[in-house]
């Protein structure tokens, strides 16, 4: 267990014209971190489509000020994103799949336009787990080195904020 | 973090040339360019995506959307011109399996 170095927070509203801030930003970090050009673009990604995914649906059915909350808690082995909205309760097992969305003998009307964002970031990113209390969160580790010790902690360092 | 949409039209075909960022900011205009596009019968609609920089799933969703409206019109669409980067994420969601991508020529390593 490597102790937390460093730990960033943003908080943007829910918008799309956010979305490019936020992943500029975490570039940024991961590029200053020292990882390779294709993790980058891996975690750009990944952050993204966690935030798309707030924007999208989130605060839908919720009269809170539409709000995300992005962490960013760098490690000396890894780096652990969390996305976090205060959208209302979702049963978070619903959100998790696992399965491609695509497969190669469904028909073009099978097809959907969405829901390929969870899985995205489930195939770029090392370690992710999605949890729900007045929102939902997802934290998103990317390890510097894949073959890099603390692969098997499963304990996050983010906590849901209390507000 | 913008994206140009440019359009030629030449006996039924259209190129789309997509430049700069396809998110969920920009996917609208895209979205919006693009579908009247293929809900032309008989078009071929290629949307070249030489210059694009990044995509994510919202702009893959609306190739999804763009090849379904294709295939109820009976227009084609085709991609091209995608970088590693955005060939890969095609190849991660299995896109590559029902969507018309041209292999570069350019080989990038």
């Amino acid at each position: 267990m490597t102790r937390i170095s460093d730990f960033i927070e943003m908080k943007i509203p829910a918008k799309p014209e956010y979305v490019g801030v936020v992943r500029l930003t975490v570039s940024g970090i991961a590029n200053r971190l020292g990882y390779t050009y294709d993790d980058i673009e891996d975690i750009k990604i990944s952050v993204a489509e966690a935030c798309t995914n707030v924007v999208n649906h989130a605060y839908k059915e919720s009269s809170k000020e539409p709000v995300i909350l992005i962490t960013c808690g760098i490690f000396a082995d890894r780096m652990e994103v969390s996305v976090t909205d205060q959208g209302g309760a979702v049963d978070v097992n619903s959100l998790k799949n696992g399965e491609c969305p695509v497969q190669p003998d469904m028909v073009i009307e099978e097809l959907r336009e969405g829901g390929l964002g969870l899985f995205l970031i489930e195939t770029l990113m090392d370690k992710v787990e999605i949890s729900g209390d007045s929102g939902v969160m997802i934290v998103m580790t990317k390890f510097l080195q894949r073959d890099g010790v603390g692969q098997d902690d499963n304990r996050i360092s983010t906590e849901l904020p209390k507000q | 973090m913008n994206l140009s949409v440019n359009v030629q039209e030449e006996q039924g075909t259209a190129v789309v040339y997509l430049a700069g960022e396809v998110d969920v900011y920009t996917a609208p205009a895209l979205k919006e360019t693009l579908l009247p596009l293929t809900e032309q019968s008989s078009t071929t609609v290629i949307v070249n995506l030489s210059d694009v920089t990044y995509i994510d799933s919202t702009g893959l969703g609306i190739f999804i959307g763009a090849l379904k409206s294709s295939g109820k019109a009976g227009s084609k669409l085709k991609i091209t011109g995608a970088n590693v980067r955005v060939k890969r994420l095609f190849t991660i969601t299995g896109l590559n399996e029902v969507l018309d991508i041209e292999e570069d020529q350019r080989e990038e390593v």
